[in-house]
């Protein structure tokens, strides 16, 4: 209070009115903002596509459609394409028990399906080795059975569902228990089975919320490196993901080619924001829409 | 909705299995080899591709492999399927053999103990050698700083410390315990590890660390072909070590996929002409004579000692240097 | 089916209508056991081949130790960085309209977005003498690659938007009544800053700040490329861990691991606790 009175009357012409002021902290403020993400995020992502064109268009082509390169982008969507699927019938599964139901442990279990996120990529590669390398406790069976894991594209792709493991789970949870379960009971009472409650009910009112999920999940699959760096051979041509790729590029000075795989998966994250943007406008309509009137 | 999530299972299933099960209708050899090959491998493998393809019409495939030499080694004997093994020291080689995977005594399978090419290890320094850096006894002293690859994980590491070893041996009159002294204070001078060679290298030249690079012949040439003859210099040693770096077919591997015609077409073929042509071209030192005597002049002369003379053989130095425990574990301790 | 039938076994859940839970729940659990339980659990049975002196012993070696304190140190600082500025960044774009406000806040997503590898080369060329920001910092005798600093300033990068998004939503449904309600009584914009908005949204950004932490202690892609791999001065704990693999040494790489999963594990805790805690009405002022 003394303060302000004060302020008020020691300087009645200040130069800094009350009005200036808070205008001078909204753009100090804003300014501060926009330049920590101008230096954390613009500057790093026009960095990659700055170095991937250095040497001109013809250099940054050339370097996509190395047959090694080629093999990467398609091992890369390849283990997309197991994972992201897998992870969400998963995830779905796992909402509809626990944002539904209400049972002890529940905390316990989203903690737990929680745990990839916490686990450092390294460690969630590192355990595969230890489950599936030869030296691990399935090894010697695996090799009996002329089964590769480790090493090839299935340990890959396991490496990578571990780490995508929660993401759509994530999403849908806490959206489902927000939408409640009154609809479902509803439709419960008038006579649906369990498929159809779930076909015709949930479903609609949770596909933004499930293809929010699908969004990160791809984004990770496709741009995970710790893990699959523990468990792939690194193979050219074989075993080898984008970013692998890009690290191998790197360290054989071929710094242009290794910025112009990075820069596809630059393009994919962008669109991955932009597609993010459009279903989070989606999703808050959706929200806004699923509340009914009155409800806690 | 319902059927079309049952269809994406069902895909991945079978994706998964598919991906599992072993080779596909054309042949294709893995090299597993050491780190600084990339170039090497890369125009040897096209260069086969051709000749087998005129022999045989086949087509076959051929892929790489490139990491530190015993990682490399661990990670064959951990189950990664290579028809064809090219690492950095011989003993390497044995410890996959020793597990069963490769036949016992495949030294003497191919000519000059399975060693194609030799090379051994060199000095590289900024351009101008600013700290002045001429022999081994430079690398101890305190204003210098040396980068070089992780014994546990790299041959060429491996190489690197003998090279320092037979050093320190012949000028201390054979002394094991100057000879220790001596390399104990080398390593006290490199500040980081790296598991490979090409790892050290880009150590060395991309990010600028230390003054200088102990590495092989072959990578310390491409590095300046590579990287400007403006920012490098050689500077070769009194004394080195030769170093043989060994290839050997998988046996296991090769039976069980069928692939053995190849894979031991593969080996031979880095003995032929060609194949010698195209490893001195980079800068690995060639066996065949004719190709040898035409780029003599193009590998500097220096004095080489040979594992077996001064180390009682690979198996020997493994186990008193760099088994866990052994002479590195002792004197390399990281510091602040 | 066993399904049903377990659920004779579990301790009393209030009846519901709704049909699949046991099925939903059984298959839950099946298939997190598998991808995740089982694969974490020989982790800790791998190091448990150790014995516990040798575990310690591991653990309170000097490079060990170094290397996770640069990690959760590491981790530490830019949480707090982010802390701070994601306050801002949030406070900025909820308070405030400037042109293209809508594309900056979907733009804050990009370290979710971007793989860690392309961030880690990126910053590198950027924070290295010769970059953009390197070469800019260096007559100032700063050096950020190859530095601790530059560990700091990639884990600020992957944990960006964890305090923005756990900020916004609250900043978002804050009643302004209590704001204005501040203003009459006579505060200074300072005054009602900290004394109304700042508690109510404290949480959030504690929360966001453990995220955000939890995040950069295991980060590994963009790490490595800036951070010159020193052992003891920028050597981070999930690149030894890959090392001592690398050298095949099973246990050690794995009794670092299962440290790290430790702490990790109770900060997730944490974490849902927290959450639980802001959620629930009647605890806040």
């Amino acid at each position: 209070m003394d303060s302000v009175t004060a302020f008020q009357y020691a300087e009645p012409e200040a130069f800094l009115s009350p009005r200036l002021r808070a205008a001078a902290v909204r753009w100090l403020l804003v300014g501060t903002a926009l330049a920590f993400l101008a230096l954390f995020l613009a500057l790093p992502l026009a960095a990659v596509f700055v170095e991937a064109l250095r040497q001109g268009f013809d250099a940054y082509l050339a370097a996509i459609v190395e047959p090694d390169a080629a093999a990467a982008i398609r091992l890369t969507v390849l283990v997309a394409a197991v994972a992201v699927p897998l992870n969400v019938v998963f995830g779905v599964i796992a909402a509809w028990a626990i944002a539904k139901f209400d049972f002890p442990g529940r905390s316990l279990l989203i903690t737990l399906i929680d745990l990839p996120f916490s686990v450092s990529p390294v460690i969630s590669g590192l355990v595969f080795v230890l489950l599936f390398g030869l030296q691990g406790w399935l090894g010697p069976w695996l090799q009996a059975h002329d089964v590769q894991i480790i090493f090839a594209v299935p340990g890959i792709v396991l490496a990578t569902v571990f780490v995508t493991f929660p993401f759509v789970a994530r999403e849908l949870i806490p959206l489902m228990q927000e939408q409640g379960t009154l609809e479902e009971e509803a439709a419960v009472v008038l006579g649906a089975g369990g498929w159809q409650v779930f076909r015709r009910v949930t479903l609609p009112n949770i596909k933004w919320g499930l293809l929010y999920g699908v969004l990160l999940c791809n984004a990770r699959a496709m741009g995970e490196f710790g893990a699959v760096s523990v468990v792939s051979g690194h193979i050219r041509g074989l075993t080898n993901t984008m970013p692998l790729h890009v690290e191998i590029l790197y360290n054989e000075y071929n710094f242009v080619a290794s910025f112009a795989v990075a820069s596809l998966l630059a393009l994919l994250a962008l669109v991955t924001l932009v597609a993010k943007s459009l279903v989070e406008w989606r999703l808050g309509e959706t929200r806004g829409a699923s509340q009914p009137d009155g409800a806690p | 909705m319902h059927r079309r999530e049952l269809l994406a299972l069902a895909a991945g299933a079978a994706a998964l299995g598919l991906l599992s099960a072993p080779a596909l209708a054309e042949t294709t050899l893995l090299n597993v080899s050491y780190d600084p090959t990339r170039e090497l491998y890369q125009d040897f493998n096209k260069a086969f591709i051709r000749h087998w393809k005129q022999e045989t019409g086949e087509t076959i495939a051929v892929r790489a492999s490139h990491g530190g030499s015993s990682k490399q080694a661990r990670s064959v004997i951990d189950g990664l399927e290579a028809d064809v093994v090219t690492l950095a020291l011989a003993y390497d080689v044995d410890a996959i053999a020793e597990r069963g995977l490769i036949a016992k005594d495949w030294l003497a399978r191919l000519p000059n103990n399975s060693a194609p090419y030799t090379s051994t290890v060199v000095f590289l320094v900024r351009k101008g050698n600013p700290k002045g850096i001429k022999d081994w006894s430079d690398l101890v002293r305190p204003d210098v700083k040396v980068i070089t690859p992780n014994p546990k994980t790299s041959g060429g590491a491996r190489w690197n410390y003998l090279a320092a070893w037979a050093y320190a041996l012949k000028r201390n009159g054979g002394s094991d315990a100057k000879a220790r002294d001596f390399v104990a204070a080398l390593y006290r001078n490199v500040p980081v590890l790296d598991s490979g060679a090409r790892g050290a290298t880009i150590t060395f030249v991309q990010r600028g660390l230390g003054d200088v690079l102990l590495a092989w012949e072959n990578e310390a040439f491409l590095a300046i072909n590579e990287l400007g003859r403006d920012k490098l210099d050689i500077v070769v040693p009194s004394l080195s070590i030769l170093a043989e770096p060994s290839v050997a077919v998988v046996d296991k591997v090769v039976d069980r996929k069928g692939s053995r015609k190849a894979a031991e077409a593969y080996v031979r073929f880095l003995y032929s002409p060609e194949g010698q042509e195209i490893a001195a071209r980079h800068f690995y030192r060639p066996r065949l004579d004719s190709v040898a005597a035409r780029y003599a002049d193009k590998f500097p002369k220096v004095a080489l000692v040979t594992i077996d003379d001064t180390f009682g053989g690979w198996q020997k130095a493994q186990k008193t240097h760099f088994a866990d425990g052994g002479v590195f574990d002792q004197i390399y301790k990281p510091s602040n | 089916m066993a399904a049903t039938a377990l659920l004779r076994y579990l301790p009393r859940r209030r009846p519901s209508v709704l049909p699949g839970f046991g099925l939903t729940l059984g298959l839950t659990v099946l298939w997190l056991s598998l991808i995740v339980l089982i694969p974490l659990a020989s982790l800790f049975l791998k190091s448990a081949t150790l014995g516990v002196d040798t575990f310690w012993a591991t653990i309170a070696a000097p490079r060990v130790v170094a290397a996770l304190r640069l990690s959760f140190g590491g981790a530490l600082a830019a949480a707090a960085i982010n802390a701070m500025l994601g306050l801002v960044v949030a406070w900025v774009l909820v308070r405030y309209s400037f042109p293209g406000r809508r594309v900056v806040d979907a733009f804050v997503d990009l370290p979710f977005a971007l793989p860690t590898a392309v961030a880690g080369i990126a910053l590198t060329s950027l924070y290295a003498e010769s970059g953009w920001v390197g070469g800019l910092l260096a007559p100032l005798g700063i050096k950020v690659a190859y530095t601790p600093l530059g560990v700091v300033v990639a884990l600020v990068f992957v944990g960006l938007p964890f305090v923005v998004r756990t900020v916004q939503p609250v900043l978002e449904d804050f009643e302004t009544e209590a704001e204005e309600a501040a203003t009459t009584l006579g505060a200074t914009r300072a005054q009602t800053f900290r004394r109304v908005i700042l508690p109510s949204i404290l949480p959030a950004v504690a929360t966001g700040f453990a995220l955000a932490f939890a995040r950069a202690v295991g980060e590994y892609g963009s790490v490595i490329f800036i951070a010159g791999n020193l052992p003891m001065k920028t050597e981070i704990a999930p690149l030894l861990i890959v090392t001592r693999l690398e050298e095949y040494a099973y246990a050690e790489a794995t009794a670092i691991a299962v440290a790290m999963l430790v702490a990790s594990f109770v900060l997730l805790l944490a974490i849902n606790l927290l959450q639980r805690w802001a959620r629930a009405p009647g605890t806040r002022h």
